[in-house]
C-alpha cells in the first residue's frame, strides 16, 4: 500500500464543546435543498435563498447515471464535464452568497470540478462578485487514472451486484469514481469557503457536512453523523420529501406551481424539522417525508455512508405544526472499511422507437406491427443481445398485473433494442417507420422520424478500501 | 374480506441497479400490523410472479409504520442498460398498490379496513 495515505484520518476533529461560541444547543442551522437532480427546477435555488432564512444551499446534481453522461462530455470537451445548471444556479444566488453570508454546497463537479469551480469563478467575475466568492474544490474522487495501480496492488474492484471482476471490462471503462463523504467538504468550510464544488460526493455528505462544520460533531459521533446523514436522504431529492411526486393525498396537495423545496432546521443534539418557506405550495407532512425515507432503500438498518452506518429503522418523525415534520431518535454506527466506486464503461449501443395506434383494436394492430417488425429483422439477419417490447397505454408500467389492452382507446408500441453491433442497432432504427405505411392500420405518432442510436454507458458499483482514497481540498477565488 | 392495498397504504418507490426497492407505509398507524402480516415476502413475490428474475426481500420499519421490498431483477438490467420506459423503478410503487388482500373478516373489522 506504498503510497496510499488515508484521507480519512487527516481531518482533527473540531473542539468538542463549541455550544457556547456557537450560540447554545437551541441554535438552529437551516440547510436548504435547491436541486434534486441535474435537470431539477431552474427557480428552485433563488426561491430557497429568497424565501426566507437560510444558512446553506445544498445542490445535488449527481445521480449513478448522470456521471456516465458527464464523462461523455467531458471526452467531447476537456473544459466540460461537470453539471452546467449549477454556473446558472450560482448566477441566480450570487448576491445571497456574497452578502447575506449564504454557504453553497454542491455535487456539481461531477468528473471535473476544477472546471466547474473556474466556471463558477468566470460567471462571478462577469457579474461583479469577484473577490466576494471564495470557492472549495474538492478533489480525489477521480480514480480512473490509478486504476492498473489499483488493480496490480490486489483491489479487484469487483462488480456489488454480479461480483465479476474489473478485469472483464477494463478496456472499456471510461470513468471511475469513489464516493467520498463529508470530511473533504468540512475542511473546505473551515479554509473559509462559501461555495464547495465536489465530484462524487455522497448527496447525503452534501447536508451532513455543514451540520458537521457547524456543530464540531466529532467524527466517531455516530448518532449525531446519522442524523446528518437522514437529514441528507430528506433534502437530496428536492421538492420530493415536500409534497412532488408524493402518492399520499396527492389531489389536495396545494398550489404545486409554487412549490416549496424542503429546508432541515437543524440542531447540535442532531434533531431536526423538515419545513418549507412560508407562502410557497407544496406539503410537509409526516406521509411526504416519510414516502422519502423509503426512497431507494435497501437494508433499512445499514443505510451504509463513507462516515456512519445509519439506522433507518431508529427515524421518529412527527407532525410539528404546519408544514413542519420533526424527526427525532436516530441512531448510527461505525462506517465500514470500504468506499463505494462507481465505474462507467462502454457497453454497446441501444435504440428505442415507438409508434401509436388508435381504436378499435389498438392493441391487437399495436401486437402485429411488432411481429411485424421482428420478423423482419430476423429476415435481415440482424442479431441484438435483447429486443424489448412494451405497449404504453396498456402495460408499459405494471406488466402482466394491468390486464391485457383490450379495447385501449390508443397504445403506444415501443420497441427498443440493445446489442455490441452498431451497424445492427442503426439498421433497426431505419425499420420502424416504414411500418406507417406497410404494417397494420390506423398508426400515426411518428413525427419524431427515426430514433436515435445510444451508445451505452453502464454503471459498475464495487467497494474500495478507503485508505486507497486520497481526497485534497483547494481554494480557488 | 378482500382488502385493496391501495386504499390501506402509500408506496414510493426507486432503483439500486437491477433492484427496484418499494417502500410501503400504512395510510394509518393502525394499519401497519395488517400489512405486516398479510403482505408477506412470499405474497409479494406471488404478486410480481413473471415479471421480475431475482428473489423478493422485506425488511420491517415499525416506526414509520412501512415495509420496504427489494424485488431483485426488476429493471431489465437497470440503469443506462435498460430498454424499460420505467428503467428505474419509479412506478413499481403502484404495481404493488395493486394487490388485493384476503383478510379473515374479524380482523379486517376490528382494524377498520375498507372493503375492496
Amino acid at each position: 500500500m506504498t503510497g496510499f495515505t488515508s484521507a480519512f484520518t487527516l481531518l482533527s476533529p473540531q473542539g468538542a464543546d463549541m455550544s457556547g461560541e456557537q450560540g447554545g444547543a437551541d441554535r438552529i442551522v437551516r440547510v436548504a435543498s435547491g436541486q434534486g437532480f441535474w435537470g431539477d427546477w431552474l427557480e428552485a435555488p433563488r426561491r430557497q435563498v429568497e424565501g426566507g432564512q437560510v444558512d446553506y444551499l445544498m445542490l445535488d446534481y449527481l445521480a449513478e447515471v448522470t456521471m456516465s453522461i458527464l464523462q461523455k462530455q467531458k471526452e467531447r470537451d476537456p473544459r466540460m464535464g461537470y453539471a452546467r445548471d449549477f454556473i446558472g444556479a450560482m448566477e441566480s444566488v450570487f448576491e445571497a452568497v456574497a452578502h447575506r453570508g449564504v454557504k453553497v454546497i454542491a455535487n456539481a463537479g461531477g468528473v471535473n470540478p476544477g472546471a466547474c469551480a473556474t466556471a463558477v469563478l468566470e460567471a462571478a467575475t462577469k457579474h461583479g462578485y469577484r473577490g466576494k466568492i471564495r470557492i472549495g474544490v474538492v478533489s480525489g474522487d477521480d480514480i480512473l487514472d490509478r486504476l492498473d495501480e489499483l488493480l496490480a496492488a490486489g483491489h479487484e474492484l469487483r462488480n456489488m451486484d454480479t461480483n465479476e471482476p474489473l478485469s472483464t471490462i477494463r478496456e472499456h471503462v471510461l470513468s471511475a469514481n469513489a464516493y467520498i463523504g463529508s470530511t473533504p467538504i468540512v475542511q473546505a468550510l473551515e479554509q473559509g469557503a462559501n461555495v464547495v464544488v465536489t465530484g462524487r460526493s455522497t448527496d447525503t455528505a452534501l447536508t451532513m457536512a455543514p451540520l458537521r462544520h457547524e456543530f464540531g460533531w466529532a467524527d466517531d459521533d455516530w448518532d449525531r453523523l446519522a442524523a446528518g446523514i437522514i437529514a441528507g436522504h430528506i433534502l437530496e431529492c428536492g421538492a420530493q420529501s415536500s409534497g412532488g411526486n408524493c402518492l399520499h393525498d396527492w389531489r389536495n396537495i396545494p398550489d404545486l406551481a409554487n412549490v416549496g423545496y424542503p429546508i432541515a432546521e437543524a440542531k447540535a443534539d442532531g434533531t431536526f424539522v423538515i419545513t418549507k418557506h412560508p407562502g410557497t405550495g407544496g406539503r410537509v407532512s409526516v406521509p411526504s417525508v416519510t414516502e422519502q425515507l423509503v426512497y431507494e432503500m435497501g437494508d433499512p438498518h445499514a443505510y451504509i455512508t463513507p462516515d456512519v452506518v445509519a439506522d433507518f429503522t431508529s427515524i421518529r418523525v412527527a407532525e410539528d405544526g404546519e408544514n413542519r415534520v420533526r424527526v427525532h431518535g436516530i441512531t448510527g454506527a461505525h462506517p465500514t472499511p470500504f468506499l463505494k466506486v462507481s465505474i462507467a464503461y462502454r457497453a454497446g449501443y441501444k435504440a428505442v422507437g415507438s409508434l401509436v395506434y388508435a381504436w378499435p383494436d389498438a392493441m391487437e394492430k399495436a401486437q402485429l406491427a411488432d411481429r411485424v417488425l421482428r420478423e423482419r429483422l430476423a429476415n435481415l439477419g440482424l442479431h441484438f443481445d435483447q429486443i424489448l417490447s412494451e405497449f404504453v397505454g396498456a402495460n408499459a408500467t405494471h406488466g402482466a398485473l394491468a390486464g391485457d389492452g383490450h379495447d385501449a382507446p390508443e397504445v403506444q408500441w415501443r420497441i427498443g433494442v440493445r446489442g455490441t453491433d452498431r451497424a445492427a442497432v442503426e439498421r433497426f432504427t431505419r425499420e420502424i417507420v416504414p411500418l406507417v405505411l406497410n404494417g397494420p392500420p390506423t398508426v400515426t405518432g411518428f413525427a419524431g422520424g427515426r430514433p436515435k442510436v445510444e451508445e451505452i454507458v453502464a454503471y459498475w458499483p464495487a467497494l474500495l478500501d478507503k485508505r486507497a482514497v486520497t481526497t485534497s481540498v483547494s481554494i480557488l477565488e | 374480506m378482500k382488502v385493496r392495498l391501495l386504499d390501506i397504504a402509500h408506496a414510493r418507490s426507486g432503483d439500486k441497479g437491477d433492484t427496484a426497492n418499494v417502500g410501503l407505509i400504512a395510510l394509518t398507524p393502525a394499519w401497519y400490523p395488517v400489512l405486516v402480516r398479510h403482505v408477506t415476502q412470499e405474497r409479494v413475490a406471488r404478486h410480481f410472479a413473471g415479471q421480475i428474475t431475482g428473489d423478493v426481500v422485506r425488511f420491517e420499519l415499525p416506526n414509520l409504520h412501512a415495509l420496504n421490498f427489494l424485488l431483485h431483477g426488476a429493471l431489465d438490467g437497470g440503469g443506462t442498460f435498460s430498454l424499460k420506459t420505467d428503467a428505474q423503478g419509479k412506478v413499481y410503487s403502484t404495481a404493488l398498490l395493486r394487490l388485493v388482500l384476503d383478510v379473515p373478516d374479524d380482523e379486517a373489522r376490528a382494524a377498520g379496513l375498507p372493503e375492496a
